[in-house]
């Protein structure tokens, strides 16, 4: 560890005012905090100083992620292997398969081991692909722009692949980071400045420019040529029967984008992001109680011609992204709202909406990620509105 | 009757919304959105005239403008169709006057609030455009009044929401050449994305 400090106190003095490289100090500084922690305090002012600084805050993110991490790989090999059994193939083409055959793995899908591995093959180089799209435009926007690169793009480039099918083309991955960072982020100068969630931004440009690649039957299984509704639309077409179970939906194995479908995986997540105060407990209750009294309206109304209008609250939430979204998207504290009251507000309107959109919307079969967004647009409103009548209250108090 | 009628008002709100998904009214929409206090007063001025001027343009195009809309004058083979833009036009202005004056006389508090923006209104496109899908559309009376309070809430709703986000951005440290409309048009991009969630609900 020392050489390494020494090693970078070494070559600090190339990228200040003056040396050679000093237009890629961003790069220093990032390969600095990313090591160690910023050596920056401030030093004027009263300021109450925590241990919890942007850095611990994202990684504690990450680490809440892990597990929705480790089901996407399990379940999209998962989902693959499962497929190639019921086409009847033992070989997988391409590139994964001779790469399986080097590493001596199968196609089992009873075996935990093929499976992970299969599924890496998949989520490894989508995640990868994120991060160098996206971190090249972190980095040369930093460059131009003269500003640190920050860690919220580390939680950004592994939200983004976690919503993606697993048989999406690369170059849309490319093309779906590169707006999510540029459009969604940086030209609002960067993290902690931005209006909606760059991941989702990214994924809701992907959907409206190339529905053909990212929605449908085809994309959500990691094997050409074989097809499988998600649940949701399952429910949605009454010519499909329901092929899963409320468990196996609670677990994750059942085709979706590929981090988003284990609930358990989220619940988890969850735990640590309430636990260490990081997410706002109050948005993913608020989220829940929205979804619940909303479906159970649906419930109670009832409807002929439309099988959504039954679906169960329990149903809601194991199935999608619905749980992913409520603890991991909707609670990025950038683009939520930032007032206790508003929150509940905020979480209730998003609950709602995606369950009024997963049922009514014949356009949409998944509604959370638009009703997040939509969400984060009347963030600053609903801010507003609650700042305001507390502003009121106290100086009625004062008079 | 009545199920048609909370259609069209929903509809109007959210999925044909004026400002997002037509991208109507843009030179106050964009201009008048700096500070959430103003663009209130201007959206609730929207709705006002709005909710005044489509009912009357539907009384005017059903009694005198539609062809054989003059038969109770004795002249059934009259079609006035093509005078319906100055028509719309001129009501609209005589009505944002009237309003005007009234508020003025009547209501100064609210009269002051409103300030420029009521004659601004004159020449917001939005108004026009209401009667205009009013006519396209083919309302009758009651579904007309709706329709004028629906798309003056949409647009206001969109205009509030945009203004709060402008006031958020205070604190963004946007590129240069981006400042000011540049920012505020991707803005308004990203949220009429968010808006796509109401498109496709069949009502």
């Amino acid at each position: 560890m020392k050489f390494l400090r020494n090693f970078l106190d070494n070559q600090e003095k190339h990228f200040l005012e003056g040396g050679k490289l000093k237009s890629l100090y961003p790069l220093y500084e990032l390969t600095d905090t990313f090591l160690f922690t910023s050596g920056n305090v401030t030093k004027t002012g009263s300021h109450i100083r925590d241990a919890l600084d942007l850095k611990r805050m994202m990684i504690t993110v990450v680490y809440a992620l892990i597990p929705a991490i480790a089901m996407a790989l399990y379940n999209t090999g998962l989902q693959a292997n499962l497929a190639l059994q019921k086409l009847g193939l033992t070989v997988v083409e391409g590139w994964r398969g001779s790469l399986l055959q080097l590493l001596g793995a199968g196609v089992d899908p009873t075996s935990i081991l093929d499976n992970v591995l299969h599924g890496a093959l998949y989520f490894l180089p989508i995640y990868l692909l994120t991060v160098i799209a996206g971190g090249v435009w972190e980095v040369v926007f930093a460059v131009v722009r003269k500003h640190e690169v920050n860690e919220g793009f580390l939680v950004t480039s592994i939200l983004f692949p976690l919503i993606l099918p697993p048989d999406i083309p690369w170059w849309q991955v490319i093309v779906g980071i590169s707006f999510g960072v540029i459009i969604g982020k940086e030209i609002f100068g960067g993290v902690g400045m931005n209006i909606l969630n760059p991941a989702l931004t990214g994924r809701a440009f992907l959907y409206f420019a190339y529905p053909a690649a990212i929605s449908g039957d085809t994309a959500w299984v990691a094997v050409d040529g074989f097809s499988r509704a998600t649940p949701l639309a399952e429910f949605a077409d009454p010519a499909l029967q329901v092929s899963v179970s409320v468990k196996d939906a609670f677990i994750g194995f059942i085709p979706g984008s590929m981090g988003e479908t284990s609930a358990l995986a989220c619940l988890i997540g969850a735990f640590i992001l309430i636990v260490t105060k990081i997410g706002s407990w109050r948005i993913m209750l608020s989220l829940l109680l929205g979804m619940v009294a909303t479906a159970s309206l649906f419930n109670f109304i009832g409807s002929d011609t439309n099988a959504m209008f039954q679906v169960t609250p329990l149903w809601h939430f194991v199935l999608g992204g619905f749980a992913f979204g409520a603890i991991f998207m909707a609670t990025d504290p950038v683009s939520a709202s930032m007032t206790s009251q508003g929150q509940w507000f905020y979480g209730v309107l998003i609950g709602a909406l995606t369950v009024l959109v997963r049922v009514i919307n014949p356009a949409y079969p998944e509604g959370i990620m638009l009703a997040i967004l939509f969400g984060n647009v009347f963030a600053p409103i609903i801010d507003k509105v609650f700042i305001n009548k507390n502003i009121k209250r106290r100086m009625l108090r004062n008079v | 009757m009545v199920e048609q009628l909370i259609s069209i008002f929903l509809k109007s709100v959210f999925i044909e919304n004026l400002a997002l998904s037509f991208f109507l009214g843009m030179c106050t929409y964009i201009a008048v959105s700096k500070q959430v206090e103003t663009s209130t007063g201007l959206g609730i001025a929207v709705i006002v005239v709005q909710t005044i001027t489509v009912p009357v343009n539907n009384l005017l195009y059903t009694y005198v403008l539609k062809g054989g809309a003059l038969a109770w004058a004795g002249l059934p083979d009259v079609n006035l169709t093509f005078l319906g833009l100055v028509v719309y036009i001129g009501v609209i202005a005589a009505i944002v006057q009237i309003l005007e004056m009234a508020l003025d006389k009547f209501m100064p508090a609210l009269y002051n609030a409103l300030g420029i923006f009521l004659p601004l209104i004159t020449v917001n496109c939005a108004i026009l455009g209401g009667s205009l899908f009013m006519v396209e559309r083919n309302y009758n009376f009651a579904e007309s009044v709706v329709y004028g309070v629906g798309s003056g809430t949409g647009w206001a709703m969109a205009i509030i929401a945009l203004a709060g986000i402008r006031e958020k951005m205070k604190y963004s440290n946007v590129p240069d050449g981006l400042r000011g409309l540049g920012i505020t048009f991707v803005t308004v991009g990203l949220i009429a994305m968010a808006f796509m969630l109401f498109s496709g609900i069949q009502l």
